[in-house]
């Protein structure tokens, strides 16, 4: 070291500094290192699952283990990898530097949210040794309600403390977005991945309430019988999916628009061009979050809803390709004879827009209430939302980790390792999900543990393509550790990005800005 | 947190611009949390709803074994509570510290009254049976082979006896073993009370969060924490307050006043 700067990883020193700090950006690196924490040991789970569907029959465990292990797989994925993940991480840390704020509106509050992260998963995470849970990620009742172990109990709570946790990100996000833009920073002046961060928020905190007593009505239900979701005592299970994914439908857009907000950063900045059409972009955000409350039905098509609701959710959901759509042609147009740099975050941001298109493409597939009959609960749903989910946030989150990998520490990310780790990730994703969908249009369940011999190949394959696509994180954590060793210093700009984090040092300074920076345009002010 | 600039008196946080700027700022955060407070309840609203359109006799029966007299009594001690609660923050805000602690102080002694009403409620459920789902059968069965309710055991004890020795021995009056006999007469009524117990349950947490957080700034206010410049606690936890109050408001008629 050179010259030592002073800046936000400096500014105090010591274990303890970081688990009391409140500044925004240490914060989103604590989340950065549960959440990979979470992502590691959910990754494990999902290639044992994998493993024992090697082959038919019995593989590696029994059906009992499989069940507890596609579990824990489906709930630490969902609950504290893809939700969380993005706003968590990457918004803590470039949301206020990207409306020219010294923090977040609550700091504390901030802190509090991730100690709430933490606590929800250690409650979840205990189960594993006290009792195992096997009811899927849903917890689908009667199941969970009569038939299994009081495990589900601190599950749920676990759960629902990060639901908390979530509300609390989001309502922070809100109001600092609100309060806290600098002079000249109007709201259509907010760079997209704000626009993205604030719909999102929103989401969290109109529907996570919703998950928030639909868990506790079910620890009710478990410790006082109280018979709400018991047809033996006059109550309806079906009801407990009404509550379930009228949360869960808007949550898997809690998991996608922050993606999206970092595909408009990273094809802004890769493109050298104004985004093309802000506005729609910007507003789609806003029109996803709103239509999204609207169709939860479309997970119930064959729960014995009346036909008309089917139809109904059917229509309102194909209106969600809409704004998704427009997002996706604006896209592509600010890449039109832009001048296009092929990074590893680009390449990243070029996946999501394949994988996701897929993802949303057989999304019509099963909001046709027909199609839905031959597919719902095969293997058809599984690559579905995978395609969307892994293929969407998870291309988008390492996109933004290597993008803004330099703002945070002041090293430069190895492009060759960005590169090396995309090719194992984005080809052994193809090559484990997509078998799936042949798989599923063939009639094999999800969630099974055993299948036909005649699935056999296809399954190998998903299994082959499992492995690539842990070796490609493997190869993206290698390319963490090395660019803290051995990166290049940053620079305050290393990839000409027009946003306010570009302007500030890397790493930042504790208070992010030296003086308030006043606004006079937009946000992609290329050429 | 460092906290720069000074503005009458009360420090500011460094990310705010002044000190009205942090009001305004937490003010807006305490009303989103408000609003999802208020979506939490919604979904028992609802579901409320489902139920009560599907069984309507199961509410009917069951809203007539809950005293109207105890849950109009709480809901005028909270009505009072929010009141006690708003004077205390205009008190705060003119700087009355002794008047401000007395509106307080009232304020906690509403939330206590209510909760020893509803201990009284809740402990007769307790012992005529009225209890949610599957605690409201025993586990004999009667002739025809179904399971019996408590107050299906409760009442066939009863009925062999005087009126008198009812109002005596099992603390009934006849009143409420119409209520009763009507209630056993009316299949799945548990379901009722399942949501009477988990509705007021989860209210009355709130009660218990709402004092535990008044006696939070009553303390801030003893300390002279808060006063004319920085009353922001205050406000919030009355804000909070008041939305707890609105909730049993609309308890009160959805579960005791339905019949
Ligand atoms: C290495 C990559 C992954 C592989 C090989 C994999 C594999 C699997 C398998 C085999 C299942 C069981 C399907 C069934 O029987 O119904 C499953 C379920 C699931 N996975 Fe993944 N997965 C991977 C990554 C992810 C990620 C990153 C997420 C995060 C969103 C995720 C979310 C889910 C969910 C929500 C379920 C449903 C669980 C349930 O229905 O109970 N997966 N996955
Ligand atoms: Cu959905």
């Amino acid at each position: 070291m050179a010259h030592e700067q002073h800046n936000y990883l400096n500014h105090q020193k010591g274990i303890w500094s970081w688990l009391t700090t409140l500044d925004h950006k240490r914060i989103g690196i604590m989340y950065f290192v549960a959440i990979m924490s979470f992502f590691f040991l959910g990754g494990v789970f999902a290639l044992l699952v994998r493993a024992e569907l090697f082959t038919p029959g019995k593989t590696l465990f029994s059906a009992d283990v499989y069940n507890r292990m596609m579990t824990y797989h489906g709930a630490i994925m969902v609950f504290m990898v893809i939700v969380p993940g993005i706003p968590a991480i990457f918004g803590n840390f470039v949301l206020p530097i990207m409306i020219g704020a010294k923090d977040v509106a609550f700091p504390r509050l901030n802190l509090m949210s991730w100690y709430m992260l933490m606590i929800g998963a250690a409650i979840t995470g205990s189960t594993l040794f006290l009792e195992n849970v096997d009811t899927g990620w849903t917890f689908y009742t009667p199941y969970s309600s009569i038939k299994t172990g009081l495990g589900v109990i601190p599950m749920v709570l676990g759960v629902f403390i990060i639901g908390f946790s979530s509300i609390l990100t989001g309502l922070n996000f809100i109001v600092t977005t609100h309060k806290l833009r600098a002079p000249g920073m109007t709201m259509n002046r907010i760079p997209l991945m704000v626009w993205a961060l604030y719909s999102t928020a929103i989401l969290q905190v109109l529907a996570t309430p919703v998950l928030a007593i639909t868990l506790l009505l079910l620890i009710a239900e478990k410790t006082l019988g109280v018979g709400i979701f018991d047809p033996q005592l006059g109550g309806d299970p079906v009801l407990f999916q009404h509550f379930f994914w009228f949360y869960s439908h808007p949550a898997v857009y809690i998991m996608i628009l922050p993606a999206m907000g970092v595909i408009s950063e990273l094809v802004a900045t890769y493109s050298r061009k104004v985004i093309f059409g802000y506005t729609a972009i910007a507003y789609s955000s806003l029109a996803i979050a709103g239509v999204s409350f609207l169709v939860w039905g479309h997970h119930m098509f064959v729960s014995g809803q009346s036909e008309f609701a089917g139809i109904l959710f059917s229509f309102i959901t194909m209106l969600v390709g809409v704004p998704t759509a427009i997002k996706l042609f604006n896209w592509i147009a600010t890449m039109y004879k832009g001048s296009i740099r092929l990074d590893a975050p680009m390449l990243f941001a070029i996946g999501f827009m394949f994988l996701f298109t897929i993802g949303g493409l057989t999304g019509v597939y099963l909001a046709s209430t027909g199609m839905d009959v031959h597919f719902h609960d095969t293997y058809f749903v599984v690559a579905h939302f995978h395609y969307v989910m892994v293929g969407g946030t998870l291309m988008a989150l390492m996109g933004a980790l290597i993008y803004w990998f330099p703002k945070v520490t002041g090293k430069i990310y190895s492009d060759l390792t960005g590169r090396i780790s995309w090719v194992f990730i984005f080809s052994g994703f193809n090559v484990t999900f997509f078998p799936q969908f042949i798989l599923g249009n063939m009639g094999m369940p999800r969630r099974y543990y055993d299948y036909l011999p005649t699935f056999t190949e296809l399954n190998q394959m998903s299994t082959f393509g499992s492995w690539l696509i842990g070796t490609g994180f493997l190869i993206g954590l290698f390319g963490v550790i090395y660019a803290l060793l051995k990166g290049k210093e940053a620079g305050n700009n290393p990839f000409g990005g027009k946003t306010l984090e570009w302007t500030i040092p890397s790493p930042p300074p504790h208070e992010n800005f030296e003086s308030t920076p006043v606004l006079t345009g937009g946000p992609y002010e290329y050429r | 947190m460092s906290t720069a600039n000074h503005s009458g008196g009360f420090h500011h946080a460094h990310h705010f611009n002044s000190a009205e700027h942090q009001y305004e700022s937490s003010k807006q955060g305490i009303w989103l949390f408000l609003v999802t407070e208020i979506l939490m309840f919604g979904g028992l609203f609802v579901g409320y709803s489902i139920y009560h359109s599907l069984y309507p006799q199961v509410f009917h029966a069951g809203s007539k074994q809950l005293s109207v007299v105890l849950g109009a009594l709480n809901t005028v001690v909270l009505l009072f509570s929010s009141f006690t609660m708003a004077l205390g923050i205009n008190y705060v805000q003119r700087g009355l510290k002794n008047k401000a602690i007395i509106a307080l102080a009232v304020t906690i002694a509403c939330a206590a009254i209510f909760m020893v009403v509803k201990f009284f409620e809740y402990t007769h459920k307790f012992h005529v049976g009225t209890v949610p789902g599957k605690y409201a059968y025993t586990e004999e069965l009667s002739a025809s082979g179904e399971k019996v309710t408590k107050v299906g055991a409760l009442l066939a004890e009863a009925n062999k006896l005087s009126v008198v020795e009812r109002e005596h021995k099992l603390h009934l009056d006849e009143t409420e073993y119409e209520h009763l006999t009507l209630l056993e007469k009316t299949k799945n009524w548990p379901l009722f009370f399942g949501f009477y117990f988990v509705m007021s349950g989860i209210h009355g947490l709130h009660v218990l969060a709402g004092a535990f957080l008044i006696f939070w700034v009553l303390l801030k206010v003893i300390r002279n924490q808060v006063g004319p410049e920085y009353y922001t606690p205050v406000e919030g936890v009355g804000l909070f307050w008041h939305v707890v109050d609105l909730i049993w408001i609309y308890l009160f008629p959805l579960l005791y006043l339905v019949g």
